[in-house]
């Protein structure tokens, strides 16, 4: 039983604090959000240089060799900045398909690229009516010769816009929920037939629609299994919603130290506001939630590597749900601490609660994953 | 970091379970199960157990009979301890009086009493509160009076647990009327077969008695009493409601609750199906089961911190394991009321004599889920938890 992280660890986590101190100010971030894309070349290649894009990859394949601990200490330094880069498209998502399921040719074509920061990706996933459910796949590959064709549309894919290469679930064969006959493929953004209309979401990110009209790839575009993916796709998406639990942390901690600092210095009746006990009470119920969010995102960070995949599953689900209950108490709570400025987009506070918000509604809302852990072995 | 027990703590819970699982008496095991009341010969019987085994003050230090253990390992003793169940050490000798002698006594003290601690041959209560004194212990009004070689005590203490039981009473009097608030109050022991004082039951709205009000009418105390220094009682006091921040808790206590509301639930029905099979009751026991998760992993981390750091600096997350510990406790005896809907409504009137001839055991829930909105009221109420966390967290 150990808490604390190696010393490596807290190198890393020195740096990665000390990058964003630097260059991520919420005044850098307004600018970052109006390049191309909505975020800025020039952090990701700090990031790069840093080793950061590099650090779940083995060392084989050009990477640290870093484990779920190391993108949890990532994501939530990302989170306290509220940092716009396509961390967890690229990184965590794309480059877990890559690490977890991809051979060597295709860990070979794509790997570098991520992490000399020359390239990035998007998960095309979500469609029309597929909500939460992974299994639920409407677009198609279907076989052609020693390749693939693939029709369908995605929705709200994260860097969906600037992303060089998505990468697509399509269904080889079976009904539109089967658990069996998911595939996943890579597909270039370029490629004949891909089409997508890019737009900001509401936390300041970029997304796309993306259309894909009879795309044709070959044999090597398939990650593992293409007629039996979706235990990869779980244990990818999983490593996301980790990713975002430890991301959500760092929001709140942040809208927490935020809202504190706030009701000290600000003045009505002629005394600060955080001397009112109704205020101080739920700044310390903000606590509590907050601290309840952090022990559930160690707990799926360490369930990131259990053997089996439905104890992880279950471990990361609970999170999820704890996740999601602080994240919208701590996010709207701080909004009603600082009053009319919160209400305000020049006010930093307001955009905690908008990425907090759309973390609760990425890859399953609290009463989504609640109803697993509801049908599941239980915790106790 | 590593969230699982490592080998040789593996090891020691097995040890620590199997010996709860072949020494617990099977009517204290029960009887706890069903949420009823110990009589005083089962508690003790237990408590001597434990205490042969050498785990009867498990967390004092070795000269005084404790074990020397990790804080991981003291964690792993309360849960599993919880869980068994079986009666948790008398809080009052154990956690509290004991530590402020082998602490603050002088070593008279410790022979004499330390020992009657570990053996329960002195059964000891608390007298903090006041009928005036609740969240504001400080303005006690309890005093004790030098007169030749004694305390003289007048006085009302109140919340006075299992003192119908009790051989000794710690007490904070005010022995400096003149002094400001926190600042003349001493720390007393007191025999309660002392001439002048008179327990008298407060029942609770489950039916129970378990507290008392403890009457003191000129009570001669010799002045050996005292603990530590005259007039430092106060910092005695903090010292002892600071030792046990992490049991309070109480998560073995929550799990085997929860294990016992999905026995039930499985085996009554509701529309033809078994409770737990309803999605709605479901869930409500899958949010209860996540935040003990989550508290669970807190305090491992506070006891981590505690293990690193020592006990001196408080971590502020201790106040987060009283107010969710407290929370998740009631939310087990309310899911439990559900569970058993209308038939909790008969009232067992003997049911809390310690008999075992008492009506069936459903007659005991409604009294647990009334009984345990203490939880959040006792040790520290969770609003004064709360003003802890501002203070120490948002350093307002």
């Amino acid at each position: 039983m150990d808490f604390d992280l190696t010393e490596e660890q807290r190198l890393l986590k020195e740096s990665v604090d000390g990058l964003l101190e630097n260059s991520y100010d919420f005044d850098s971030r307004k600018k970052y959000a109006k390049e191309n894309g909505g975020w800025s070349k020039t952090v990701w290649s700090k990031l790069a240089e840093q080793g950061l894009l590099g650090l779940p990859f083995s060392e084989e394949d050009g990477g640290f060799g870093a484990g779920a601990v190391e993108t949890m200490i990532v994501m939530e330094a990302l989170g306290r900045a509220l940092v716009l880069e396509p961390y967890l498209a690229t990184v965590v998502l794309c480059g877990g398909f890559l690490r977890r399921g991809g051979s060597a040719a295709q860990k070979a074509a794509h790997i570098p690229g991520i992490i000399d920061g020359s390239k990035t990706f998007a998960f095309a996933q979500l469609e029309k009516n597929s909500r939460y459910d992974l299994a639920d796949v409407a677009t198609t590959a279907k076989k052609k010769g020693d390749g693939w064709i693939i029709d369908g549309e995605k929705f709200v894919v994260l860097n969906g816009e600037t992303a060089d290469t998505f990468i697509v679930t399509a269904r080889t064969k079976g009904g539109q929920r089967d658990r069996n006959g998911v595939g996943v493929f890579l597909v270039p953004a370029n490629a004949k037939g891909v089409s997508k209309k890019g737009y900001p979401t509401q936390d300041g990110l970029h997304a796309a629609d993306v259309t894909f009209t009879g795309v044709e790839v070959g044999a090597d575009a398939a990650i593992g299994d293409p007629e039996n993916a979706l235990p990869l796709i779980e244990q990818v998406v999983d490593d996301a919603r980790i990713a975002l639990c430890a991301e959500a942390v760092g929001a709140m901690d942040e809208s927490l130290k935020t809202t504190g600092e706030y009701i000290k210095t600000r003045k009505q009746f002629g005394v600060p506001i955080g001397s009112f006990q109704v205020l101080q009470h739920r700044a310390a119920d903000m606590f509590v939630a907050l601290e309840q969010a952090r022990s559930m995102a160690m707990f799926a960070t360490m369930a990131s590597d259990f053997d089996k995949a439905d104890e992880r599953a279950n471990a990361v689900a609970a999170a999820k749900v704890q996740i999601g209950k602080s994240g919208k108490f701590v996010g709207q709570q701080a909004i009603q601490l600082h009053g009319g400025i919160g209400m305000t987009m020049e006010a930093k506070i307001g955009h905690y609660f908008k990425r907090l918000t759309m973390i609760e509604n990425t890859f399953g809302d609290a009463d989504y994953h609640l109803a697993r852990v509801s049908d599941g072995p239980g915790l106790v | 970091m590593d969230l699982n027990f490592t080998r040789e703590e593996i090891a020691f819970r097995d040890e620590v379970r199997q010996f709860f699982k072949d020494n617990v008496p099977p009517a204290t095991r029960q009887k706890l199960q069903e949420g009823r009341h110990l009589s005083k010969d089962e508690m003790v019987t237990w408590w001597r157990i434990l205490n042969k085994k050498g785990w009867g003050v498990s967390h004092w230090p070795k000269e005084y009979g404790g074990t020397g253990w990790t804080s991981v390992q003291h964690f792993i003793f309360n849960e599993e301890l919880q869980m068994a169940p079986a009666p948790q050490p008398l809080a009052f000798g154990v956690s509290m009086v004991g530590p402020v002698i082998y602490t603050f006594g002088n070593e008279e003290q410790k022979k004499k009493y330390l020992p009657r601690i570990a053996t329960v041959e002195d059964w000891w209560c608390q007298g903090f509160s006041e009928p005036g004194s609740g969240s504001d212990l400080a303005s006690l009004k309890t005093k004790a009076e030098r007169k030749g070689d004694k305390w003289i005590v007048n006085g009302q203490k109140t919340w006075t647990t299992l003192a119908q039981h009790a051989d000794m009473i710690f007490c904070l009097c005010r022995t400096d009327p003149t002094a400001k608030k926190q600042s003349g109050i001493s720390f007393i022991l007191i025999d309660m077969k002392s001439k002048g004082i008179t327990v008298r039951p407060i029942q609770t709205i489950d039916g129970g008695h378990e507290v008392n009000e403890v009457f003191f009418d000129d009570v001669e105390v010799p002045l050996e009493n005292l603990v530590g220094e005259e007039n430092k009682g106060w910092d005695y006091a903090k010292f002892l409601l600071g030792n046990e921040r992490t049991g309070i808790a109480r998560v073995g206590v929550s799990k085997e609750r929860i294990r016992r509301i999905k026995e039930l639930a499985g085996k009554i029905e509701s529309g033809g199906k078994p409770v737990l099979q309803g999605q709605k009751f479901r869930e409500k026991l899958a949010a209860v089961e996540i935040e003990l998760k989550a508290l669970e992993l807190t305090q491992l981390r506070v006891v981590a911190d505690e293990g690193k750091h020592g006990k001196g600096k408080p971590n502020p997350a201790s106040s987060v394991l009283k107010i969710k510990g407290s929370e998740i406790q009631q939310a087990t005896t309310e899911l439990l009321m559900e569970v058993i809907g209308p038939f909790a409504a008969p009232y067992d009137e003997h049911g809390d004599e310690g008999s075992n001839e008492s009506m069936d055991w459903t007659a005991q829930i409604a009294p647990s889920y009334f009984n345990n909105r203490k939880v959040s009221i006792y040790g520290g109420s969770n609003e004064i938890q709360r003003n802890i966390i501002t203070k120490a967290v948002l350093g307002l």
